[in-house]
């Protein structure tokens, strides 16, 4: 462009004016990009769910929906509580190290309150599928007799042991989620809330 | 006749406009069966455009009715299931059509210069033709519908800091839920088919500038007769308008057969898990895309590895988009002084084979689980890693294998009678 017989205040008034032309537009834009985040019901929604556990057997799994999602109880046997042990060194995070991963109160072993009731949000941590219950151990689970049983994401393969910590080597980054749980009774436990209230 | 026509031309450029871009359009003469994709691509835009506006006079965004409405289309509706078996072989037919249509421009070389800008325009219909078939598939609210939105969604969720936040604006909820159905419908009635209508137009006018490629990737406009017209070419209406009425005779027919006799194709258009509504509690056994997206799911998953302080997701993540956006560098990775594939040499031959093959092997082990043996005593994941690694060569060895390609000297002329 020639620069010959440019007003220079003509040429700064229009930047100007073109400046907050732009400000203004992404003034306009905020509320249609906010308008697509969660609504106030979509946040609402979200209410803690009680569970009977009393009819849950030894080696069962109940799966329960919170927040839209499925949520996996299971009541671990002894020989499946064993096998936690065994499967550490195959596991990428055994410790549960990542904290976002479970409340403070399932940083342990057995990634619960109670070691033998595990409680699960059943959504890998790769892309959100829900994994295949493959809790018997050996070949009958169809991923060979090396294993020692737990879940097997058939999306694209991620592997988790039976307190849903995820093997090394595969595509999910992380151990699945333990929501917030809290038992209400020897019989009932809430999820969605802690023993403070409400997570 | 002859009066209203002037009276028009005095107010509207309607003459003009008719001889710019037809009847005095002068287009190479020498177009084979691979230039047919073009306006067979725009043939599916309308076809699905108009069938698309039949539909939403029935169908409902809403998760306790989209489903039973579908059906209802297919049941109660008089010649329902016709118009939604005609949208839903013509999504897999689009893609059928403008993958051919992106295969000739790698035979011929159209994306060299000066025919950039519109090789970009195509790449990015082609992205917004993903998004809109991707949304599209979310309506009838199947359980691969919800699965698969959840699965595609969640791959923002990989992105460092604000993935979460995102995955959870594009939702609208926290998981794929009745927010989420009523948006995707608006982006894929209205939104994304406005800016697919205006992409293909701007796509339309960069080619009528610079004039098309043909097979032999010579410039007609360089050898012009005394009237100024391209030796070799000729006008594109009446030449080309009823070569290209054959090409959709012939569409038409193979498009009845499948819409007809298979419009489910086996499961390869239509998917068996999309038969049962949504169940946000159960997973299907295993989630396929359909296959237009297989090739990109397989690069998806190719990846089991952390390095570099990255993790696998991330990678798969990384791969898959790398994947598609290196088609928009192809112009510049193309460092062949030729344009066709006629006059290059055995090296780029070799690349563009071993990259089809690739495109359609990782198509096919997308619809197969990765850590089950389909070929020859190995893992699918590892074919897959295999066949990944050979996608990807095509593209960053190009600047290479083009430039020390042995190519054959271009003729004048084009070639044929």
């Amino acid at each position: 462009m020639s620069e010959e017989g440019v007003n220079p205040r003509r040429r700064r008034l229009l930047a100007i004016t073109s400046g907050l032309g732009v400000i203004g537009t992404a003034f306009a834009v905020t509320p249609f990009v906010l308008s697509m985040f969660p609504s106030a019901r979509a946040k609402a929604a979200g209410a803690p769910v009680e569970v009977d556990i009393s009819k849950l057997e030894p080696g069962q799994l109940l799966t329960v929906e919170w927040r839209g999602k499925p949520v996996w109880i299971l009541r671990r046997t002894r020989a499946m509580l064993k096998s936690l042990t065994d499967v550490e060194k195959l596991l990428a995070d055994p410790k549960s190290g990542v904290a976002d991963q479970q409340p403070s109160y399932a940083q342990n072993d057995a990634r619960s309150i109670k070691p033998e009731i595990l409680v699960l949000v059943g959504i890998c941590t790769h892309l959100g599928c829900s994994p295949d219950k493959r809790l018997d151990a050996g070949i009958a689970s169809g991923l060979g007799d090396d294993w020692l049983g737990g879940f097997f994401c058939p999306c694209h393969g991620s592997k988790f042991d039976l307190a849903g910590r995820v093997y090394k080597n595969v595509p999910a980054p992380t151990n699945l989620v333990v929501p917030p749980h809290a038992y209400l009774s020897d019989r009932r436990i809430i999820i969605g809330a802690d023993q403070k209230g409400a997570a | 006749m002859q009066k209203l026509l002037a009276w028009i031309d005095d107010r509207f450029p309607l003459t003009k406009v008719w001889e710019e871009h037809l009847a005095k359009y002068y287009a190479p003469k020498n177009f084979n069966f691979w230039y047919y994709f073009g306006s067979l691509a725009l043939l599916v835009l309308v076809m699905q455009i108009v069938t698309g506006i039949f539909l939403t006079m029935h169908y409902k965004p809403d998760t306790d009715l989209a489903f039973a409405s579908v059906e209802y289309i297919m049941r109660d509706v008089d010649w329902g299931w016709l118009i939604r078996y005609m949208h839903s072989t013509g999504a897999s037919f689009f893609f059928i059509v403008v993958y051919l249509h992106m295969f000739r421009a790698m035979l011929y070389g159209s994306y060299q210069k000066p025919r950039e800008l519109i090789w970009l325009i195509g790449v990015v219909i082609y992205v917004a033709l993903m998004a809109e078939s991707f949304m599209g598939y979310l309506l009838p609210w199947g359980n691969m519908s919800y699965w698969g939105a959840q699965v595609i969604i969640s791959l923002f969720d990989a992105i460092p800091l604000v993935g979460p936040m995102l995955s959870e604006w594009i939702r609208g909820d926290f998981v794929v839920s009745d927010a989420t159905l009523n948006r995707f419908f608006a982006f894929h009635v209205i939104a994304i088919p406005l800016i697919l209508v205006a992409l293909v137009f701007v796509h339309i006018v960069a080619l009528h500038k610079v004039g098309s490629n043909n097979p032999d990737g010579v410039e007609i406009k360089k050898k012009k007769g005394p009237d100024g017209i391209p030796l070799d070419g000729i006008p594109f209406h009446p030449y080309y308008t009823v070569k290209d009425i054959v090409g959709v005779t012939v569409f038409l027919m193979l498009f009845a057969a499948v819409m007809f006799f298979a419009p489910e194709l086996w499961g390869w258009f239509l998917e068996p898990d999309n038969f049962v509504p949504a169940n946000n509690l159960v997973t299907p056994p295993e989630i396929v895309p359909l296959w237009y997206f297989t090739p990109f799911y397989s690069i998806l998953r190719a990846n089991v590895y952390n390095f570099l302080w990255i993790d696998a997701k991330l990678w798969g993540v990384i791969f898959m988009g790398l994947s598609i956006v290196l088609f928009f560098f192809l112009p510049w990775l193309d460092r062949s002084p030729v344009k066709s594939i006629r006059y290059r040499g055995g090296m780029y031959k070799t690349a563009l084979a071993v990259f089809v093959v690739s495109f359609f092997i990782l198509g096919y082990l997308g619809t197969k689980s990765p850590e089950v043996i389909s070929l020859f005593w190995v893992k699918n994941v590892y074919w897959v890693q295999a066949f990944t690694v050979l996608y990807f060569a095509f593209f960053f060895l190009m600047p290479w294998y083009t430039k020390y390609d042995k190519t054959k000297p271009v003729p004048e002329r084009v070639t044929g009678k």
